[in-house]
């Protein structure tokens, strides 16, 4: 007899599987995909995009305000009854850090930060020394800190102990779509940390959301996947479903690696 | 008298303050003073000083 499938990935409907809620310093988030908006060609897709993604927050940036600046992004988010996670992206040091989330906590209302701290402006990676740094320093005063981080397991425990509310290690550099460089890494990171790990960067495709799941990460985060596909919104579609696959292919129990072949049919009866 | 505004300098009428500076839609917008977030609420009474720098930020896209 055949396990019985587990109830709680079932839908009150009896439908199609469905994820478990992803929970984050106490809040229940909608969805385990987190969609970035930066890089979208025009605003006027936006919406479709997040009707496809249904993304769990969406991140914006803050920047020097132009003349030509407007609520339209926030309104359209708000509209879609998203919520808004604020980034600190392009941020070189824990000072710019910190008084760009404190900015964004102003003018969004939100304590909820993405905590980018790069070490310089061609990798894009993070700056382990002032990343933790910043941490500590936004957890002392009250922000509930998600760091954009390297896939260390030893960097990811030091941000846990700072306090930080999630980890968000990449999978590869930012805007490069090569996907998960090293899944032994981010496998080991996972194991290393109590709190939800969002895989943050180098997504390309719906496979690196799927393997990201599959390795035990708690949601996936896309901007450039989506937002520079040819078909943002069929893109966005695609890695929700790529995120819905992984965590049920975690939860299903994968067969082990063999390094020899192993029949499904009988080997018994055959013919002479 | 003499402020600095997102880098750049600019004049200020006497008497100015945080707000004056501050796009007419400042939806999802928010100033430093000198290094210090003005909080929304006092962003109407927070006076200008001259050689004050003054950062104004929005959100815009980005990942």
């Amino acid at each position: 007899m055949s396990t019985p499938p587990d109830r709680s990935l079932r839908s009150r409907s009896g439908g199609e599987p469905q994820m478990s809620a992803l929970t984050i310093a106490g809040r229940t988030l909608a969805s385990r995909l987190f969609l970035g908006t930066g890089g979208l060609p025009s605003l006027a897709v936006l919406p479709d995009v997040l009707d496809a993604a249904r993304p769990g927050l969406v991140t914006v940036s803050m920047r020097r305000t132009s003349s030509t600046a407007s609520g339209g992004l926030l309104d359209l988010v708000r509209k879609a009854g998203l919520p808004v996670l604020p980034n600190t992206a392009g941020c070189l040091s824990a000072r710019e850090a910190v008084l760009t989330a404190e900015l964004a906590r102003e003018a969004l209302g939100t304590d909820w930060v993405k905590l980018e701290v790069i070490g310089d402006e061609t990798s894009l990676l993070p700056d382990a020394v002032e990343l933790v740094d910043a941490a500590e320093k936004l957890v002392r005063s009250g922000f509930t800190v998600l760091p954009y981080t390297t896939d260390d397991p030893v960097l990811a425990r030091r941000l846990e102990d700072a306090g930080c509310a999630a980890v968000m290690p990449l999978g590869s550099p930012i805007g490069s779509g090569l996907g998960v460089l090293n899944p032994h890494a981010l496998e080991s990171l996972v194991a290393a940390v109590d709190v939800p790990v969002v895989l943050d960067a180098g997504v390309g495709t719906a496979s690196d959301a799927a393997l990201a799941m599959e390795l035990g990460c708690s949601a996936v985060l896309a901007a450039t996947a989506v937002t520079r596909a040819d078909d943002p919104v069929a893109m966005a579609r695609a890695l929700r479903l790529g995120v819905e696959a992984g965590y049920a292919a975690r939860g299903a129990g994968r067969i082990p690696r063999r390094a020899v072949a192993r029949a499904s049919s009988p080997m018994e009866g055959r013919i002479a | 008298m003499r402020i600095t505004v997102n880098g750049n300098r600019t004049e200020a009428p006497d008497g100015a303050v945080v707000a004056d500076l501050l796009p007419p839609d400042c939806r999802g917008s928010a100033a430093a003073l000198n290094g210090a977030v003005v909080p929304r609420g006092r962003l109407g009474d927070t006076a200008l000083s001259d050689g004050d720098v003054l950062e104004v930020v929005t959100a815009v896209q980005g990942g």
